[in-house]
Formats: structure tokens, C-alpha cells, sequence
């Protein structure tokens, strides 16, 4: 089966700037879930941009289900959940309308949402356990219930790979280890392969069989028993 | 007032921008670029300076340059990385700078460049009535179309881009309409006050609304209510037309704050 994504030897640096990863190395099969953590700084968000096709790698290759990614043909098959800071959490919107905008690429731009994709809207709202919030506005949520949401969002995509960059930012322990839960739950059912990055793992440590490290390249990758005493304290890893 | 000619062709014209204003301006509200009317206005200043210098129709140089502008604002920011108040701030000024030269080497500093700054609602004629009719027809059949996918960048553009919609292209039709709609509005409120025609309704209905479709929906009939109410006032009370719909569009805001704090008083803690 072909990989769901394939880094090999991939280098890149910001305008002529110091390199901020250097030969990258990476298989994810379809239906892995994958956490992928490290440092600020470290590369992550650099990795998932050229994993996405979202940049271009200086030297080195990436594929997306065996297509370059910068010229993958079903984009609308990706589920993504961007960064909290870059989401707009503060639009008069209710949760349908947010979980609706993740029908925009498989659904069509022009016109109203059709009967069918309302149904896959409805479902991913389900999934996430926000349908007695369905049509309250995203304001009201606390900052878990709006992460749910915008996982929903993902999920209205129908999608071969979810990639979630920092879903568990600026929400409360006890949030993160239910976000944890539902993606556990979403991976299973759904038979998705996910990508869970972040600067942080302790919330997907015990759902999650695979974890890669970036810093500058890929440091680690294995199962998170794996990793060397002194990392798996967050505050080295933050370092 | 109605039995008026005049009185009836400022009503029409001033609907139209009256809906098309707040419709464009929702999703631009949404994209914290509030001002992007504003730096726009100026452009479309200089485009009325050089319609006078060259002796075409100030406004469809107005036009021009405003969609000009506006698709520059767009591509600095999105292509060049220049960041959106950056890239206001050029167009802002170099907007300005250009029209008072232009306009001074055209010797134009009379009452007919004032009526584009400030609005002259009153003096709307029948060409000018068609091509806001026209023009503002296809601004707001475009939003209608395109509302779910301007909605859907408002609220995740990273989103939108993995997933493969042309959002730059998005992007740069909304910047257009953003210089259409100034182009067609500054005969109505006054290319200084166009922008608040476009941000005022839409912070008015966000206050209150309980969703996104409600709350462009009432953003519109916030617009609509602003002109009909500010051009009532201004012909009863003889004061500028532009200055009172503005006006009004502002106590629909402090309005709406004030409702809207009632009733999030009502709504329990979560």
C-alpha cells in the first residue's frame, strides 16, 4: 500500500537563513497515528508545511499518498486543524456553520451546502459530541468545546489524513485528555491516519503507538517507551 | 420628500450601496481589515484627481484605481508578505499624496471634488443611478454566490488553503469588490465616510446576531435602515446626507453594544 506520506532527505532554510531541518526522514502509513512533537523553533511547523505541499523543500523529496505534495490532486480529502491563534474563534458563527465550512473544497464553492454534505455535517458534529451545541454560537463554547468544533470541521472533509497542529493549545488539562480521547475514538472508527503535532505529548502519549521528535531534523521516532529518559520530561523537550 | 425627483434617485441609488456596502464589508470585518475601505477611499481619491486631470469620468477612474488598490493591498500582503496594516498604511498615503497632487495640477479644488470627498446624494443623475444599479448588482449576486466560501476563509483561510480552495483568487475578487463598492458608494457618503458604511452595520449586527447568516443578514438591513433613516434626517433637517447616514450607522452600533450586553447578562455563566 502506498505510503500515506514520505519525507526523504528533505533540507529547508528561510531565505538564505541558517537550515531548519536537515535531511528529514519520514514514512507514515495509511491509518498510523503519529504524534509529532518537539521544541518551538525545532521545525515542526516547517515539516508539516512541506508535508502539506504548503512549501517546498530546498533539497529532498515529499509525497502525499505517492504524489509530490505541492502538486497533490485531493487536497479535499485533507483534514486540517490549523493553529488556535489563526482559527476564527471570535466570528458570530454557530458550531454548524464552522463544521459547514469543512465541506467547502469536497462540496463545492458556489451555492448553498447540498442535502448530502448537510448529512456528513451533521455526522461530524455527532462524532465530536457537540449536538445539543450545534447551533449555538462558537462564542458561548469554552476553548475544548471550540477545538471540537473545529476537529468537526476536519472530519466534514471526509478525510484520508487529519493533520492538527497544536489542537490542544490554551485548553485546560482536562480538555486536552478528552480532546486525546476523541481522537483516539475518531482514529479507530474512522481508520484515519492522523497527525498530531505539537510542541508537547503528554495528552496523546497513551493513545499514541508512534512519536517523532523534530529539532533541526528528526531526532527520534518510535514508540514513546522508547524515548530516552531525559526527553520525555516536556521541559527538555521544550529546550 | 418622496415626490421629489431628486429625493427618489438619491433613495434608489443609496439602497443599493446601502446593501452592498455591509455585504462586502461582513467578510472583511471578519478578516480584521476594517480599515481596507478606508485605505481604498484614497485611492479612489486620486482616481477622481486624475479623471479630472485627463477630463474622463471621475468616477469610473475612481473605479479603477479603487479595484487597483485594492487588488495591490491584496497581493503585498498575501505575495510579498508585507504585513495587512503595512500595506493599508502605503496605499493610505501614497493614495492621498497622489490625488492632492493631481488634483492641484488639474486646479480642482472647488465644490465638485468636495462632493466626492463628502458625498453629494442629492445631486444623483440617472447615468450615475445605472451604473450603481448595474455595478451594485454584480457586487451582490458575486457575494451571493460566493458567501459560503468567503465565509469559510473568514473562519479558517489555512484551512481553506490545505484543502485546496483558490483562495488567493477568493481573496483578490473580495479586494475587488472592496474597490467596486467604493467606487459606486463615494457619490452617495463621501469617499472619507464610504468606509463606514461598510464596517459600522456589520460591528452593529455582530453584536447582537447569533449566527454568521444572521448576523450578514442583519448587517444588510442595518445598511439599508442607515441610508433610508440618515437621507430622511438630512432632507428634514438640511444637513449632509453622507455625515447623518454615517451617523446613524453609528447609533445602531452603541445601540447594539447596549443590547447586546443585555442580553449576555441573561444568558447563564457557562
Amino acid at each position: 500500500m502506498t505510503p500515506a506520506i514520505e519525507l526523504h532527505g528533505v533540507d529547508y532554510a528561510y531565505d538564505g537563513g541558517p537550515p531548519v531541518l536537515r535531511d528529514a526522514c519520514l514514512t507514515v502509513e495509511e491509518g498510523e497515528f503519529v504524534a509529532i512533537a518537539g521544541p518551538n523553533g525545532g521545525g515542526k511547523t516547517t515539516l508539516l508545511r512541506i508535508l502539506l505541499g504548503l512549501a517546498r523543500p530546498a533539497a529532498g523529496t515529499a509525497l502525499l499518498f505517492g504524489e509530490p505534495a505541492h502538486r497533490f490532486s485531493r487536497r479535499a480529502t485533507l483534514g486540517y486543524l490549523a493553529q488556535r491563534s489563526r482559527l476564527g474563534t471570535d466570528a458570530p458563527a454557530t458550531v454548524r456553520e464552522v463544521v459547514s465550512a469543512g465541506r467547502l473544497a469536497a462540496g463545492g464553492l458556489l451555492g448553498p451546502l447540498r442535502a448530502g454534505d448537510k448529512a456528513i455535517v451533521a455526522r461530524a458534529i455527532a462524532d465530536v459530541g457537540l449536538e445539543e451545541k450545534a447551533d449555538a454560537p462558537l462564542a458561548t463554547l469554552s476553548g475544548g468545546q471550540q477545538q471540537r468544533a473545529f476537529i468537526a470541521k476536519a472530519l466534514a472533509a471526509e478525510p484520508s489524513l487529519l493533520v492538527l497542529d497544536e489542537p490542544t493549545a490554551g485548553v485546560d488539562p482536562g480538555a486536552q485528555e478528552s480532546l486525546a480521547r476523541l481522537l483516539e475514538r475518531l482514529h479507530r472508527e474512522r481508520q484515519v491516519t492522523v497527525l498530531y503535532v505539537s510542541h508537547e505529548f503528554g495528552a496523546v502519549e497513551n493513545v499514541v503507538r508512534r512519536l517523532v521528535l523534530v529539532r533541526g531534523g528528526i531526532v527520534f521516532d518510535g514508540p514513546p517507551s522508547d524515548l530516552p529518559g531525559a526527553w520525555h520530561d516536556p521541559s527538555h523537550v521544550h529546550a | 420628500m418622496l415626490e421629489l425627483d431628486f429625493m427618489r434617485m438619491a433613495f434608489a441609488a443609496g439602497s443599493v450601496v446601502g446593501l452592498l456596502a455591509p455585504a462586502v464589508g461582513f467578510f472583511v470585518v471578519q478578516r480584521r481589515m476594517s480599515l481596507i475601505g478606508d485605505g481604498i477611499g484614497h485611492t479612489a481619491f486620486a482616481g477622481v484627481a486624475f479623471g479630472y486631470l485627463v477630463g474622463l469620468s471621475p468616477v469610473l477612474t475612481a473605479l479603477v484605481a479603487a479595484v487597483g488598490g485594492a487588488v495591490a493591498v491584496e497581493w503585498l500582503r498575501a505575495r510579498r508578505g508585507t504585513a495587512g496594516d503595512q500595506a493599508l498604511a502605503l496605499l493610505f498615503y501614497t493614495g492621498l499624496a497622489a490625488g492632492v497632487v493631481l488634483v492641484s495640477a488639474a486646479g480642482r479644488f472647488d465644490a465638485g471634488l468636495f462632493a466626492f470627498l463628502f458625498g453629494a446624494i442629492l445631486t444623483v443623475t440617472t447615468s450615475d443611478l445605472v451604473l450603481v444599479a448595474v455595478l451594485g448588482a454584480v457586487g451582490l449576486a458575486t457575494i451571493g454566490l460566493l458567501y459560503r466560501a468567503l465565509a469559510g476563509i473568514a473562519l479558517d483561510e489555512e484551512g481553506a488553503h490545505v484543502a485546496g480552495v483558490p483562495v488567493a483568487l477568493l481573496n483578490v475578487l473580495l479586494a475587488a469588490l472592496v474597490g467596486l463598492t467604493v467606487a459606486i458608494s463615494m457619490r452617495i457618503v463621501g469617499i472619507l465616510l464610504v468606509a463606514a458604511l461598510m464596517v459600522l452595520p456589520v460591528i452593529a449586527a455582530s453584536r447582537v446576531a447569533r449566527s454568521m447568516r444572521a448576523s450578514f443578514l442583519l448587517a444588510l438591513a442595518l445598511g439599508l435602515a442607515s441610508v433610508w433613516i440618515g437621507l430622511t434626517v438630512s432632507y428634514y433637517g438640511n444637513l449632509a446626507a453622507g455625515g447623518a447616514i454615517v451617523l446613524v450607522a453609528a447609533a445602531f452600533v452603541l445601540a447594539a453594544t447596549a443590547a447586546g450586553s443585555v442580553t449576555r447578562g441573561r444568558v447563564p455563566a457557562r
